[in-house]
């Protein structure tokens, strides 16, 4: 009997407990009824710093383009070149004169101004002897920056630039301060309507929004980066609702049971990542064109992009994504066609195939591309040999090194099709008629000329065969459904939550 | 009949469990020699991720390729090279382990302190670091776990020669005028042969455990090429969508490490005189 009593009163009490948990619980239920104002966005990289100035990884740019950072221009979600802290500018006739007029109450988080002699002081900083920036080629064309008065800076460039103000608007050409500059590694100061509030290593980046941001405020007051890199763990936060939304999810198998939960939005977009098999054309086979085309008879890209991207994803033919003006398809150009493939490596005299080696950096388009264009040259008799390799290693002996037959990447900067121009890249590509294209195209202006060019240049390089031209990198977001105003597309590597709202 | 059944029932149960079990890979590892449902290597995007059923019998991977097809060929490569790092062990090991019971002080404190710094890192990180400085793939694979092994091994049979060396039978070898090199032959080797079995199969089991752990993280066995733990590896992010093709393989290095631990334990217990002296045979 006094032990029923007990548990009588040991179930009265939990009863009493569970409600008043209950009624707990309730307060924050009633709360939410009001909209949320914060946001976690899920990450796949952790930044290595924070500074897009002095840094090529994606994932600064990830955190802080457009959030924290302004660029004089800026990217907005349909790729269009649109004002940053510059809010107005003109540019001469000549092309060589380009005079910016900055927002007039814009301010660093320090609460510094930020006016015409900070801006002189980040483009003169990119472009100097001692810069570390990833991307100095964009300054190269800048003979001076004048600062007129705090409001104007007047850029006089040495040759004309078609793409100053694409480049202007990067991440690279983020607007620092000289004073705060050298700490925006760890402790960023930008302009923008975020700002930085601190950094948990190894897990996540927390801004808040910026209560003294000139421009328009954004909807959300606080905005935390969360860093996931297994694939597993990543749908496994999703579908716990630890992440709100997950912008850049290449996990594209686990798409099918987001699109079917009523929770949850999935929208698939464009990148700028031309996905191609990167072949050393100074090497042998590969410095045979017709070794080169066989190579892109044997490949064939629905099976690749059914299978590495679950069939989200466009085929391309050269380099150049689908979506940009000035794209010309030639998908068409080498169809798949195994006994094609093996008609020209008989006339390349190699009637047995070869063997060749394919380094893959780590990530999963890379491996499992590679893994299937390796069965694919099996068929026809090229034998290779898979050899995954870890970031650094890849950086350092393929990209740099050139030391490689093939290689799997994709590009994904916008505009690159210019890579073929340079003469130490790591194709090993030279074509006089490619560089006097390009060259034209430094001084056309006319958008209309300047997509034919764009379209012969995308046609040498197809007859070239310079590389395997595979597909464009799909941009998965997967999101809670209350949440809108992420961008679809990536025209630039950014997670722009500046017009992000609940719903 | 009854004699072969009688004798079998006083078996170590963990030796004929262990037995069956490494029979079962071996078996399937031999089968996949001339026979496996679909080439294993063939991919057929199209027919990706199919649950078991009749055509495909333990369903598909993410490229279409038979799971079934690709666990036969990946015993095959699992239990070769284990069963290289276990020979190249051996090969390496022994010899140096029965020279350094035979050499005296100086020798065996030689083998002992070579055998310390090969032990001071464990057998996956050797492996790693040397992959990583000669390239991925199976030949390396064999050569960092060789090597591991052939530590152990030394060590194995240093411990066992040298009880050997102080028995009386030793002792009238060695009176008899007999030299090291004829005693260790005749006399030490086949004493510490048991000894050297056990820890053979007991190695083999860790062999394949670090192989799959090396091909899961992509350093090992290169696709095309089947191998357990790169099918691991592959199925981890399909784990919501189709988890049975991460539990077959699981099951079968599973298997395969149970049973050559069971038959390393069964054989011990077998071999042991101080078992067999005690009624246990």
């Amino acid at each position: 009997m006094p032990n029923r009593q007990r548990r009588a009163a040991l179930a009265i009490t939990m009863g009493a407990v569970l409600g008043l948990a209950g009624a707990l619980a309730a307060g924050p239920v009633l709360a939410q009824a009001a909209l949320r104002t914060d946001l976690v966005v899920g990450m796949r990289l952790e930044p290595p710093h924070l500074d897009p100035t002095a840094g090529a990884a994606a994932a600064i740019d990830e955190v802080t383009y457009a959030n924290l950072f302004e660029p004089l221009t800026r990217i907005d979600a349909e790729g269009k070149v649109v004002p940053g802290l510059a809010e107005k500018w003109e540019v001469s006739a000549d092309g060589l004169t380009y005079t910016f007029h900055l927002r007039k109450g814009a301010k660093f988080h320090d609460g510094t101004d930020a006016d015409s002699a900070d801006v002189k002081f980040s483009l003169d900083r990119a472009r100097g002897a001692e810069s570390v920036n990833a991307q100095k080629g964009y300054f190269a064309a800048i003979a001076g920056v004048e600062a007129p008065d705090a409001r104007t800076v007047v850029v006089t460039l040495s040759r004309p630039d078609g793409l100053f103000l694409f480049h202007m608007a990067s991440g690279d050409a983020a607007i620092v301060a000289p004073e705060s500059a050298g700490a925006n590694k760890q402790t960023p100061v930008g302009t923008g309507p975020f700002k930085f509030e601190r950094w948990v290593a190894g897990d996540r980046v927390v801004l808040v929004r910026n209560p003294d941001y000139d421009g328009a405020k954004p909807a959300l007051e606080r905005v935390t980066f969360r860093f996931i890199s297994d694939p597993a763990a990543q749908v496994a936060a999703l579908k716990a609702g630890d992440i709100d939304s997950f912008p850049q999810f290449d996990t594209y198998e686990a798409l099918p049971q987001f699109r079917d939960d009523g929770a949850f939005t999935v929208m698939v977009g464009t990148t700028e990542g031309e996905t191609i098999l990167g072949t050393n054309n100074a090497r042998k086979p590969f410095d045979d064109l017709r070794v080169r085309r066989a190579m892109a008879h044997a490949i064939d890209r629905k099976t690749l992009i059914d299978g590495v991207l679950f069939g989200n994803g466009a085929a391309i033919g050269s380099h150049f994504p689908p979506h940009r003006a000035g794209y010309v398809d030639l998908t068409g150009l080498y169809p798949y066609d195994p006994d094609k493939t093996k008609a020209l490596l008989a006339e390349a005299g190699l009637p047995d195939g070869f063997e060749t080696t394919l380094r893959l950096p780590p990530p999963i388009y890379a491996r499992r591309s590679g893994e299937l264009i390796a069965a694919m040259l099996a068929e026809v008799g090229i034998r290779v040999k898979v050899e995954p390799m870890e970031w650094a290693p890849w950086l350092e002996q393929v990209f740099k090194g050139k030391d490689y037959d093939l290689t799997l990447i994709a590009h994904t900067e916008p505009l690159d099709i210019d890579i073929y121009g340079r003469p130490d890249y790591y194709f090993n590509y030279r074509s006089e008629r490619f560089n006097a294209v390009g060259a034209e195209l430094d001084r056309t202006q006319d958008s209309a000329k300047r997509n034919a060019l764009y379209g012969e240049q995308q046609r040498i390089l197809a007859e070239d065969a310079v590389n395997g031209f595979l597909f464009m990198l799909p941009s998965a977001t997967v999101q809670k459904s209350a949440v809108q105003g992420m961008w679809v597309n990536r025209p630039i590597q950014a997670n722009d939550v500046t017009g992000v709202r609940w719903k | 009949m009854t004699g072969f059944m009688k004798r079998l029932r006083r078996l170590p149960v963990s030796l004929l469990l262990g037995g069956l079990l490494t029979a079962l890979v071996v078996g399937a590892a031999l089968l996949s020699l001339v026979w496996t449902p679909f080439p294993a290597e063939q991919v057929r995007v199209v027919a990706r991720l199919r649950p078991p059923g009749p055509v495909h019998w333990l369903g598909t991977d993410h490229f279409g390729r038979d799971a079934l097809s690709m666990i036969l060929v990946g015993a095959r490569n699992s239990l070769a090279v284990g069963a290289a790092a276990v020979a190249l062990g051996a090969l390496l090991g022994v010899p140096l382990g029965l020279a350094a019971s035979a050499w005296g002080r100086w020798g065996d404190e030689a083998v002992a302190r070579l055998g310390d710094l090969l032990f001071a890192f464990p057998a996956v990180l050797t492996a790693i670091l040397l992959t990583a400085a000669l390239g991925a793939g199976a030949v390396n694979v064999v050569l960092a776990l060789g090597l591991f092994n052939a530590a152990v091994f030394a060590r194995v049979a240093r411990g066992a020669a040298l009880a050997v060396w102080r028995r009386d039978f030793v002792r009238a070898a060695l009176a008899l005028g007999r030299g090291p090199l004829s005693v260790t032959l005749v006399h030490v080797l086949p004493n510490i042969a048991g000894v050297v079995i056990v820890q053979g199969t007991v190695l083999f089991a860790v062999a394949v455990l670090n192989e799959a752990a090396l091909s899961y993280l992509g350093l090992g066995i290169q696709p095309p090429s089947p191998s357990w733990g790169k099918m691991l590896g592959d199925a981890q992010t399909f784990l919501f969508t189709a988890p049975l093709q991460a539990i077959f393989p699981g099951a079968a290095i599973a298997v395969t490490v149970l049973g050559l631990n069971l038959l390393g334990d069964g054989l011990r217990d077998a071999l042991d005189p101080r078992h067999r002296s005690a009624g246990l045979l």
